[in-house]
Formats: C-alpha cells, structure tokens, sequence
C-alpha cells in the first residue's frame, strides 16, 4: 500500500499524488463491495425461487447453465434473467414526470448501496471507519422511502400512487420501531460506530453478543427489517396474488430490475446489520482453535446467509397481514415494547453492580 | 397462569415457530416434479392426440367417405370430398382436419364405422406458420402408416370396452 502511495506521488506530485491514491483506493475499494453485492443480490433471487419452490416440494429453476455443464443446471438463471430485462423497453406513461419518473428507481438503490460504505467485513476491512456509522445507516435506509413516493407520484395513476401510499405509511411506521430497538443496541455498546460495536460483543463466546440480553429488540429488529423492506409477510404494497405491484406498476425493463435490485440489496443489508449489531458480526460463535481459524469475513457471511435464508422462509410460510393488522403491529406492539425495553435496560445500566462492572448489563460474570 | 402462559408464547412467537417448521420438513421432502422432456406422465391406451388415418394390411386405405366424422365434428374441423373410383368403391379425395379448430372430443374415433379415423398418443406437433395445423389426407395417412402398430395395440388394448 505505502509503495503504491510513494509510486502515485512520483508521477503525479505530492499533492495530487495522494489525492489520487486516496481516489483509486476508495474507488477499487467501491467495486470490491458493490460487484460482490449485486452479484450477491442475483444469486439471492435465485436461492429464493429454489428454497421456496423446495418448500412447496417443486424443484424451481433447473434449466439454464453455463456453457452446457450438467451440474450447474439452474445457475444460470439470475444471468438470463438479467439480460431479459436489459433487453425490454423500459415504457414511460404518456402523463407521467420524466424526469421524476426516471430518477425514482435510482433514488431507491442508490441508499441501498451507499448504506454498505460504513459496513465492517471484519475488525480491519471497513471502506469508511467513522464514529456515526449507525446514525449513516439510519438516514440512509430512511432515504429508501423517497423513491418509493416519487416513483407512485411520477407515474401519474391513481393505482400507483396508492401503492405508494401504502408502502410510504408501512416503512415510516417500522423505521420508528427500527429506531427505538438501535437505541437499545446503542445504549449497550455505547458507541455509533459499527466496528465498535462488534468489537463490545467480544468475549470469548455467543453469549456475549447482544442477542441474549437484547432478545425482544432482536426480533422487533429483524420482524421490522422485513417490514421495511416491503417482505411477506408485510408485502401488502406489493401483493401479486391480490394487486397489481404497488408504486412501481408502471415500471417495466431495466427501471423495474433496478426497484427489484434494491429491495432484494435491502434485504441483505437488514441481514447484514442484524449480524453486526445482534449476532456479533464477524466473531466466531466460540473462540477456541479450529473456529477462529476461519477469517472473520466468513462468519459475517455465514451470518448473513443464515438470516437471508428466514426471509425466504418466511415468504413460503406465512400468510400475508391485512394492512389494519400491520399498522397495529407496528404502532401497539413494536413501539411499546421497545420504548418499555429502553428503560428497563437504562434502570439496569444504572444499578450500582453494573456501574461498578463498568460494562453495561454484565449479565454472566 | 393460563394468561402467562399465553403472553409467553405469544412473545416467543411460538405458533409462528410451528408454522416454520412445517415449511422446513418440506424443504427435505423428495420433490414430485415430473422432469417433462425427459421424464413423461404415463398415457392412457385411450389417450386423444394428434389425428390419424389407418389402412388395412393389405395397403387398401380404410375410409369409405361415409362423412359420419364430418357430420358428428362438434367443432367442424373436418372437411371431407369424395368421389368413385374406377372399381367402383366410394373413396376421399380430400381429408382435410384443422386442428386449430379440433377440440379433441374424439367423437370422430367413435363415429367411424371402419375404424379409420383414429386418434393417436402424439401430443408433440406444432405449426409455425398459418396453414401449417390444417392437416391433409396425405399427412394424415402417413401418420397413420408409421404408427400403426401402436394404434393397432391401443385398440386391441380397448376391445372389451368398446
């Protein structure tokens, strides 16, 4: 790294030298996160379709291959699908906004995306180590909700714009509950940073991790990152056995893929932030030899697939809640619980045992 | 105790854990999918597909023009012209089945007093142009001729109930 700095500044100066490593490394540091992830994002489309098809004892796509290999029947399926969908005429409404209409979908991905700058892969691969991360994160999954109205707004039908509705009321009620369950993570570790609060979970084995004192937080946490990513079963904004898709029934090619993308990169996200923040990101389940051999970077993968694999699992099991039923959950269940919850875990932190401890809620030692 | 039991299972979502695991027992469970080109459902000997005409073993074709098929088509697929021939037996000149209009009643089989008419176990045809699924006289023969030994065991196989 050092000599790839000192090479820079030689042909461009030390002044732009360093501007312009700091630029390439950010950049190939982007492609190193993003690539993996859409690819990610693929072959998540194609894991759902099998496991729900494997839960409905069918077998799913089996077809497509790679270069006629036998044993990678179905692999190719996400591929073709892709290209499918580059191939179609992206159609835009004669009444709808253009502009709106297309900038939409790229304000949906874009914070999907932007949201994984911040992501610790382990304790040193991190493209960007600031102190607010969680505070980033936060406001960017809030910024989700942006392109879902103007892409039911753009449209300029009725139908969509209910969708829009429908799916707005849904993420803005689960992110405060969302919210109230980070806090509590927050009180814990006492730090913004994702890197430290992986690092607060540490101590020899799973019981540490947050999910064991902060067991009802973890599944408001998880039930409302279904929720906000518009999952069975809350998938009323998008319905396809009752309505029409929601806000982005107009949609069609490529601007439909890039909505499709999104919700399935926030799916990973929801995943990827529950790992980190309940399920101790990076660290093995027990630190002893044969387990802790295996790069950190794994386990956060494991971890995510894992939590990946009971969003599919959900959608093949679990009927789909009336709207009335969601908002109640959201607003009469999560939120009490979790405000209840706050204090609790602040009237605890408070005893003079934990303070003496100087580690919040020590609850095994 | 019964109420804390309840808030307790409610809180461990424990009914939806129940749900989950039978979803789970089916993702093992061997699959039932009948794997099409290469794997196919049994048929039935009365199985209705594509048409065809059949001849007696001595070559002499089978249809007499009597028209019954014709006039029993509930669908009108078929289009039947005959004439004498010089031996002075009633023969077609043209056997016409449109097979985008066939519904595959099978009242044309049943109808037919000589058994020519006769339905086969080929579900695999197609047209690509318009024109292509009126099958002709010609056509139909010669489906019959390459086939004749399994629609003769169909037959056979369906004697007693006919």
């Amino acid at each position: 790294m050092e000599s790839l700095r000192q090479l820079f500044e030689q042909i461009f100066g030390t002044e732009w030298g360093s501007m312009l490593f700091i630029l390439s490394t950010n950049v190939t540091f982007i492609f190193a996160i993003v690539v993996p992830l859409l690819l990610g994002v693929a072959y998540l489309t194609f894991a759902e379709r099998k496991i729900i098809a494997y839960m409905q004892i069918r077998v799913g796509p089996n077809r497509v291959t790679f270069f006629g290999i036998p044993w990678l029947r179905g692999w190719g399926q996400p591929i073709a699908d892709a290209v499918k969908a580059l191939m179609k005429e992206i159609v835009i409404p004669t009444g709808a906004n253009k502009f709106l209409f297309i900038l939409a979908p790229i304000l949906t991905i874009m914070p999907a995306l932007a949201a994984w700058a911040v992501v610790p892969f382990s304790a040193e691969l991190v493209l960007a180590d600031i102190n607010a991360g969680l505070l980033y994160i936060l406001a960017m999954t809030s910024m989700g909700v942006y392109g879902v109205i103007i892409a039911g707004w753009a449209s300029n039908s009725k139908y969509a714009f209910l969708g829009a509705m429908r799916s707005a009321a849904q993420v803005v009620s689960y992110e405060l509950a969302m919210g109230f369950a980070l806090v509590c993570v927050l009180m814990m570790s006492q730090s913004l940073n994702l890197g430290d609060i992986v690092k607060g979970q540490q101590g020899g084995n799973m019981l540490h991790w947050y999910l064991i004192p902060l067991f009802p937080m973890f599944l408001v946490y998880f039930i409302s990152g279904v929720a906000e990513t518009n999952r069975a079963p809350f998938d009323v904004a998008e319905g396809e056995s009752e309505i029409v898709a929601g806000f982005h029934v107009d949609y069609s090619g490529m601007a439909f893929t890039v909505f499709f993308l999104a919700e399935y990169a926030n799916m990973i996200l929801v995943a990827t932030l529950t790992a980190l923040l309940f399920l101790g990101g990076w660290l093995p389940p027990i630190d002893i030899a044969p387990l802790n051999m295996i790069p950190g970077f794994i386990w956060l993968l494991l971890k995510i697939a894992f939590l990946l694999f009971f969003f599919l699992w959900f959608r093949a099991t679990f009927p789909r809640y009336r709207y009335d039923q969601i908002m109640r959950l959201g607003w009469k269940v999560f939120i009490p619980i979790t405000i209840v919850w706050i204090v609790v875990l602040g009237a605890i932190m408070q005893l003079p045992e934990s303070i003496r401890n100087s580690f919040p809620l020590n609850l095994w030692f | 105790m019964n109420r804390i039991k309840k808030l307790f299972s409610t809180f461990l979502l424990l009914e939806l854990w129940k749900g989950l695991l039978v979803t789970g027992r089916y993702l093992f469970k061997p699959k039932i999918t009948v794997h099409y080109p290469e794997e196919k459902t049994p048929q039935s000997p009365r199985f209705r597909g594509l048409h065809a005409l059949r001849r007696y073993p001595n070559g002499e074709e089978r249809c007499i023009a009597c028209k019954l098929c014709e006039a029993v088509c509930p669908a009108m697929a078929i289009t039947i012209d005959s004439e004498q021939r010089e031996d002075g037996t009633r023969r077609t000149t043209r056997y016409d089945i449109d097979l985008a209009k066939c519904i595959f009643c099978g009242f044309c089989e049943e109808s037919c007093p000589v058994d020519s008419i006769v339905e086969t176990r080929i579900l695999e045809y197609h047209g690509e142009k318009r024109g292509d699924l009126i099958y002709t006289k010609e056509m139909l023969l010669a489906i019959g001729d390459r086939y004749e030994e399994q629609i003769a065991k169909d037959r056979e196989a369906d004697a007693r109930f006919r």
